[in-house]
């Protein structure tokens, strides 16, 4: 088996310590860390274990928005009422990840971290307009999420930081989100195309705010603001939602692989933006 | 080398102590160091639930846990399960269904039923369906699991009823 060093620090200041001057990798769920160690892909000496240090695990209120600690599991967040009612498509993002065992584990910052351009609940993330608290040797520093990833595998955080926590804002009256995914099986796959929606209507229904973010059609996850711009002021009539498909459209920047061909995966990011905003106008308009 | 770390957890109850390397599993310190071979491995990369323990109450794939983490956790595996000789109704039910062939994926599949009767003890074909999407069996073709916890969980409401 692999020969390495592994901490488990119970404080912030203690693992940004331990991680730096060094081959170091934190832990979190382990979900993808474990396998890519497995692999032989990464080879890290040194292992910064999270879960120990108070609030890294759990989900807290905090004037009016959440605050979920970095190693929190999805299956933790799924089971928090108040987080679900205020943020369901981030939640059900979370909830995609993997299986009923994964979901005991994996967390939305590891998902962050681990940079894939398919990871599910990253979309939902940014169109939330989330930020990560960041910590290192230099203090703190609050990064909006969609700046974390920089290419696939690789993040804008320094040897020596990590992700604390990730905030997400508080919600104003008559707002929804909702996050859609298309993949060939129903459970257990990775996402082709990603849609992550977040809207706030005005009190005649129409859209005062919409933020739209797109998984798995480029390097990394993208905020889309035209797709956001294509539908402020409607009622996603169907000339929005048209506006909405085609500025989705315009922004993927896709590969094609075995999974779907890049034109697939252009044409279905125009579909799952219209079906995503379809749903956040809903839960907008209950909420 | 690494040096192994002294570990103490509780397995099933009983505080056990072994000794491992930083970079070992759960599943593996479970099986070579403790002798406790009812969680198998079957991909070593979380896709099957071969593994699946319970983790301080949680349904994990133990093979994407490592060992050192389990310090002062709280472990339920298969040993567990059946209480004084007394197998549990799901492992009652896997019998009669005839849910298993060669028996490889069937304990994980039972922690895993567990960990679901536990939190929801009525649950629909769909939500038992979804719930075990993470153990794979390559021999029975799945209905007769679904059908065999699909009983169980009738079993043991009807004992909570009569209780
Ligand atoms: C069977 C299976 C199915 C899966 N299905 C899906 C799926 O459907 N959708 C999907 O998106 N993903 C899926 N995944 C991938 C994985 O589960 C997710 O990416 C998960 O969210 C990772 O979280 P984690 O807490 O386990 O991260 P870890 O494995 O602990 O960490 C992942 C990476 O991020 C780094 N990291 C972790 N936390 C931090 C932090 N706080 N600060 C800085 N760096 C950090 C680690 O060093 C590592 O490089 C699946 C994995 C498995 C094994
Ligand atoms: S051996 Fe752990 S999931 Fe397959
Ligand atoms: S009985 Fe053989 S793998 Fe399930």
């Amino acid at each position: 088996m692999l020969q390495l060093d592994y901490v488990a620090p119970t404080t912030a200041d203690e693992a940004v310590r331990a991680l730096g001057g060094g081959q170091a990798k934190v832990l979190a769920g382990g979900t993808d860390l474990l396998v890519q160690m497995r692999s032989g892909r990464v080879r890290p000496q040194r292992i910064v274990d999270l879960k120990r240090i108070p609030g890294l695990i759990g989900v807290r209120e905090e004037a009016g928005g959440f605050v979920i600690g970095a190693a929190t599991p999805g299956a933790v967040l799924g089971e928090h009422k108040a987080l679900v009612k205020a943020w369901p498509g981030v939640v059900e993002a979370a909830n995609l990840i993997g299986s009923t065992q994964v979901q005991g584990r994996a967390s939305i910052a590891g998902n962050l971290c681990n940079a894939s351009p398919a990871a599910d609940s990253v979309p939902a993330i940014i169109a939330a307009r989330a930020v990560a608290v960041v910590i290192g040797a230099k203090g703190r520093r609050e990064v909006p999420v969609e700046a974390i990833a920089v290419a696939p595998g690789k993040t804008s955080l320094a040897p020596d930081e990590f992700v604390l926590e990730i905030r997400l804002p508080a919600r104003p009256a008559r707002a929804g989100d909702a996050y859609l995914r298309s993949i060939p099986r129903t459970e257990m796959d990775i996402a082709v195309v990603g849609a992550g929606v977040n809207l706030i209507l005005n009190p005649d229904g129409g859209v005062a705010e919409a933020h739209v973010a797109l998984g798995a059609v480029a390097p990394t996850a993208l905020l889309v603001p035209e797709a956001g711009a294509a539908i402020i002021g409607s009622k996603l009539d169907e000339a929005a939602l048209e506006r909405l498909d085609a500025a989705a459209r315009a922004a993927c920047r896709p590969i094609s692989d075995k999974r779907g061909t890049a034109d697939y995966r252009i044409k279905i990011a125009g579909v799952l933006a219209r079906r995503a905003a379809k749903i956040a106008y809903q839960r907008a308009s209950e909420a | 080398m690494s040096k192994r770390t002294h570990i103490s957890t509780t397995v099933n109850g009983d505080p056990v102590e072994f000794l491992s390397d930083p970079g070992v599993t759960l599943l593996d310190a479970l099986r070579d160091e403790l002798q406790l071979t009812g969680a198998k491995e079957g991909c070593g990369s979380g896709d099957c639930g071969a593994c699946s323990v319970m983790l301080d109450g949680r349904l994990v794939c133990s093979c994407l846990v490592l060992a050192v983490e389990a310090e002062d956790r709280r472990i339920e595996t298969i040993e567990g399960m059946a209480q004084g000789g007394e197998l549990h109704p799901l492992q009652q039910k896997f019998l009669e269904h005839a849910a298993l062939q060669c028996g490889f994926c069937t304990p994980g599949l039972l922690v895993a039923s567990k960990a679901l009767l536990d939190q929801n003890p009525d649950p629909t074909e769909t939500e038992v369906r979804y719930w075990l999407a993470g153990n794979l069996c390559r021999c029975t073709g799945y209905d007769k699991i679904i059908r065999a916890v699909m009983d169980a969980a009738a079993e043991l409401r009807q004992a909570r009823r009569v209780a």
